[in-house]
């Protein structure tokens, strides 16, 4: 069964079409990349998985709930979706200990000590240890993006959606985001849905690549094969675009 | 002056009692309704807005005195009430609109990825609002917040036009029958004082703690 299915999703911003017909199957434990320039879509498409932007038409089904239904209960989702943001959205008012664990003691009212030793163990995870009594303000976005992706797997999420991770950080902060996110994917069995421009993590980890262009998937592919025969001609552009860089 | 001060003390410390009373009634209750606009006006429904529009221009653009005077006359021949609740009643919703203004541009100026954080870790709207963006409004909105508060007490002299026996109300009786205004009216600015400077150095205080 796919833990993610889009069937001919629409999504419009009044009167922009910003999604065209997506269909879309992504399986459970896989880690999916999407690419493709700058307004396409792609934060879009991400975001209609945890509900952040509702969808117009199409079927949505995400870990068996289909969520294009007005009914559906957007929190139960949320909870077996995680997501982490170009801009980390830690909250600002909370120390990084309190920021992971905050969510699973009110949402899962996890036990306090358990919650505790969880959160503990992921900020060991993503090489934080001794940041837990500090504020967002004080770290730097490397840091911070870490303490986000450790926020989002104390829900312990089925989902985990990355939307351009890396791309807030001065470069040499990227190196340890991504390899926080390639032992998500390596060591758990995380559905990682990932936009990004980070062509190499795209090699190493990816099971599937999407290639999107002006709110369609152009090209779907395994990773292997689109980056070594890229089907598409935009696909190929965009290729040698990026990593030409 | 130790003079009337001595000889009308009572007088003075009764009405001080209760412009102190009814300022803090009414900043609580305006703060309760002020953030409670405040949340409508920016909660994603179109009426809701709306409604919460109207209350704020309502009591935003009519003078304290009419709100009150309202109160006084019209409201109290269906329901019964004395000018010290009267007033106590417009002052609140008088300074109620100006807080939720207040508090308005401060959940505004809440970066807009903190609820979105929030809720994508699976908090409700009003959890995230409530636990992570009312507290970084209030944080932010403190200094106008306090002027607000100081205001509110000073506009708390409204009750001396509906018999509300407050300070400036006693005031008003000890000049009339002692004639030493000068006197009389310098008095009732310390003991407004007394309230005002320790609320104005506490909202300091709070602001450089919270900073
Ligand atoms: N809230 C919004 N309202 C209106 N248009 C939007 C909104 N969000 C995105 N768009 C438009 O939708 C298109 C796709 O945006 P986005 O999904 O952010 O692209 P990408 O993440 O690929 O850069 C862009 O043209 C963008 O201007
Ligand atoms: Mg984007």
């Amino acid at each position: 069964m796919a833990m993610i299915e889009f069937k001919n999703v629409e999504k419009y911003y009044g009167d922009f079409h910003a999604l065209k017909n997506i269909n879309l199957e992504i399986e459970e434990g896989k880690t999916v990349v999407l690419i493709g320039p700058s307004g396409s879509g792609k934060s879009t498409l991400i975001r209609t998985i945890n509900g952040l932007e509702q969808i117009q038409a199409g079927d949505l089904t995400v870990y068996g709930e289909n969520i294009a239904k007005k009914k559906s209960d957007m929190n139960i989702l949320r909870k077996n979706v995680g997501m982490v943001f170009q801009h980390f959205n830690l909250y600002a008012n909370k120390t990084v200990l309190e920021n992971i664990m905050l969510a699973p003691r009110i949402v899962l009212k996890r036990d306090e000590k358990e919650n505790r030793e969880i959160a503990e163990k992921l900020l060991e995870m993503v090489g934080l240890s001794d940041k837990g009594n500090s504020y967002p303000d004080m770290l730097s976005g490397g840091q911070e993006q870490r303490v986000a992706i450790a926020r989002s797997l104390a829900m312990k999420p089925k989902v985990l959606l990355f939307d351009e991770p890396t791309s807030a950080l001065d470069p040499e902060m990227i190196g340890d985001v991504l390899e926080v996110m390639k032992k998500i994917a390596r060591d758990s069995d995380m559905t990682m849905v990932v936009v990004t421009h980070e062509m190499g993590f795209a090699k190493q980890v990816a099971d599937q690549v999407i290639f999107m262009a002006e709110g369609a998937i152009i090209e779907k592919s395994p990773a292997k094969e689109f980056f070594e025969n890229p089907k598409e001609e935009r696909a190929k552009q965009f290729l040698s675009q990026v990593l030409n860089h | 002056m130790i003079n009337i001060l001595t000889t009308h003390w009572s007088d003075f410390v009764h009405g001080f009692g209760i412009t102190l009373l009814a300022s803090i009634i009414a900043l609580i209750i305006s703060m309760i309704l002020g953030t409670g606009f405040a949340i409508l006006e920016v909660l994603p429904n179109k009426f809701v807005n709306l409604v919460a529009r109207i209350y704020i221009e309502i009591f935003r653009n009519i003078p304290l005195l009419v709100v009150t005077m309202f109160f006084y006359v019209v409201v109290t021949q269906f329901i019964k009430m004395n000018g010290l609740v009267a007033g106590t009643i417009g002052l609140s919703l008088y300074t109620s609109a100006f807080i939720a203004e207040t508090v308005r541009a401060g959940i505004l100026s809440v970066d807009k990825g903190q609820m979105e954080g929030a809720r994508a870790n699976g908090l409700t709207y009003w959890q995230a609002m409530r636990i992570i963006i009312l507290p970084q409004a209030f944080k932010i909105v403190i200094p106008p917040l306090g002027n607000q508060f100081i205001n509110l007490v000073k506009n708390s002299s409204i009750l001396a036009f509906v018999a509300g026996f407050d300070l400036m109300y006693q005031g008003n009786e000890i000049a009339s029958t002692t004639f030493d205004t000068i006197d009389t009216y310098i008095l009732v600015g310390v003991f407004y004082l007394i309230i005002t400077l320790p609320l104005s150095y506490y909202m300091r205080y709070l602001e450089h703690k919270l900073a």
